[in-house]
């Protein structure tokens, strides 16, 4: 399961099919030529499973003095790039050098310089695999799509009717409290139910939602406007006008103004 | 509907919760349906039941149960999937070399940090390709090597192995499989 990988780079108009085989890449070229490759492991593993490279037969001087021109080169536009590089040559070089260097024959036997480097060099190559395994397996939002079947999950809620009894309670209690702070008759007053079903509906058009003892202003009322208010409401429930709701028994009574739907 | 008395009522109610969820439901999900009427193995056994009703065999069904790793979704027969896709005109971009490489590593090595993984790369870890998993849900912080500098190991999450059709980790490909032959050196 040999890598593929695809090079289409033009040198002075020229497309280079193959890596060259003394490594040497003009700069200009250089740039387009490693974003091919991941970085200098995966050049390097390149051209060892591609052209049978022996990590000890590449050249190092030519390599290192390549390497440093490209690295005054790209130092202008990536720096980072170029490190990894470098340090890459460098490594090799340290590895050639112990190579060349004979060995004492009573020192114990030191480890292959190279080990290391084969080491990360197939730990590299299997992550490359694996990374295009990974790549090639159905993902949701691709290859998988999950059942979304649509549901409404909003509850409708439904404002509970109010019962006749239980606002005959309320309008007592409106009462109980208007006795208590009634002190005395203000004299005859022309009461109008429309006009205050009218205010009612102003009322509740400017705040919404009342809460029906808010609608009785008992403090300063005398008990026979409180009463017209009382029919008011009860006109305007029986019009239609306006929506009486209690959440449960007991609770307080909400009034609003029946927009037409 | 009154509460559920045989295994079909049970099974329809799993399958109608299912099929709108849009995403797995786990089984402490899928148990709440029956406000505690319901035995945990029981509850996968019934599950074990819907998956053989919508099998790839039953070929009314175009749907398939499957368990992934945060619980049990529905999701089209892979031979539906290329005509679904038709419907988005846009393509998924598919993801760089490097942010792949990245996602390998830390799938198959994890708790990794960033410089581990440029240890094996063998270049800097650009912050994009990070960002990007992240912002995918695909990997998290799990905690800090305590080390100098207490770098960020990183893992990978359970939204990703829902995403790639996995339970767990151990779906995955092993990672021996991808070892090529040895290089050799002459001496």
């Amino acid at each position: 399961m040999q890598t593929q990988l695809t090079l289409g780079i033009r040198v002075h108009g020229e497309t280079l099919s193959e890596l060259p085989q003394d490594l040497y890449i003009p700069p200009d070229a250089l740039e387009v030529y490693l974003e091919a490759f991941e970085g200098p492991l995966d050049l390097l593993l390149y051209l060892i499973r591609k052209h049978n490279l022996d990590i000890l037969d590449i050249p190092m001087a030519q390599l290192t003095a390549q390497y440093m021109e490209y690295v005054e080169k790209m130092k202008v536009i990536k720096l980072e790039l170029a490190a990894d590089y470098l340090l890459m040559s460098a490594m090799l070089i340290e590895i050639k050098s112990r190579m060349l260097l004979p060995k004492p024959v009573e020192v114990a036997e030191e480890d292959d310089p190279r080990a290391e480097l084969v080491r990360r060099l197939m730990e590299y190559e299997a992550i490359k695999l694996a990374a295009q395994r990974l790549d090639a397996m159905p993902q949701v939002g691709a290859e998988i799509q999950v059942a979304a079947a649509y549901y409404q999950h909003i509850a409708e809620v439904k404002p509970i009717d109010v019962s006749l009894d239980e606002l005959v309670e309320a309008w007592r209690n409106v009462l109980k409290r208007a006795k208590l702070t009634t002190h005395h008759k203000i004299g005859k007053a022309e009461l109008s139910v429309r006009e205050h079903m009218s205010l009612i509906l102003r009322r509740l058009k400017a705040d919404g939602m009342v809460e029906f003892s808010a609608l009785f202003d008992v403090v300063t009322e005398g008990l026979p406007k409180l009463v017209v208010h009382f029919l008011a409401i009860l006109e305007l429930a029986k019009e239609g006008l306006i929506r009486i709701t209690q959440q449960q028994a007991f609770s307080p009574i909400y009034l609003q103004a029946n927009t037409s739907e | 509907m009154k509460e559920p008395e045989n295994i079909i009522e049970f099974k329809q109610i799993l399958e109608a919760a299912l099929l709108t969820a849009g995403q797995p439901l786990s089984l402490d999900d899928l148990l709440k349906l029956f406000a505690g009427r319901m035995e945990r193995t029981t509850l996968r056994m019934l599950l074990d039941e819907l998956k053989q009703d919508w099998a790839q065999e039953n070929t009314a069904k175009t749907l398939e149960l499957v368990q992934v790793a945060t619980g049990y979704r529905f999701q089209a027969k892979p031979q539906f999937s290329e005509f679904i896709a038709r419907l988005s005109p846009e393509k998924q971009p598919k993801y760089s070399r490097a942010v792949m490489e990245t996602l390998a590593i830390i799938a198959y090595r994890q708790p990794v940090t960033r410089g581990d993984i440029e240890q094996i790369r063998g270049v800097a870890v650009n912050p994009n390709v990070m960002r990007q998993l992240q912002e995918r849900d695909w990997i998290d912080v799990v905690g800090q090597r305590e080390v100098p500098g207490r770098p960020s190991l990183y893992a990978t999450t359970k939204h990703f192995l829902d995403d790639l059709n996995l339970r767990s980790l151990s779906e995955l490909p092993p990672f021996e499989d991808f070892a090529q032959s040895e290089i050799p050196l002459e001496n």
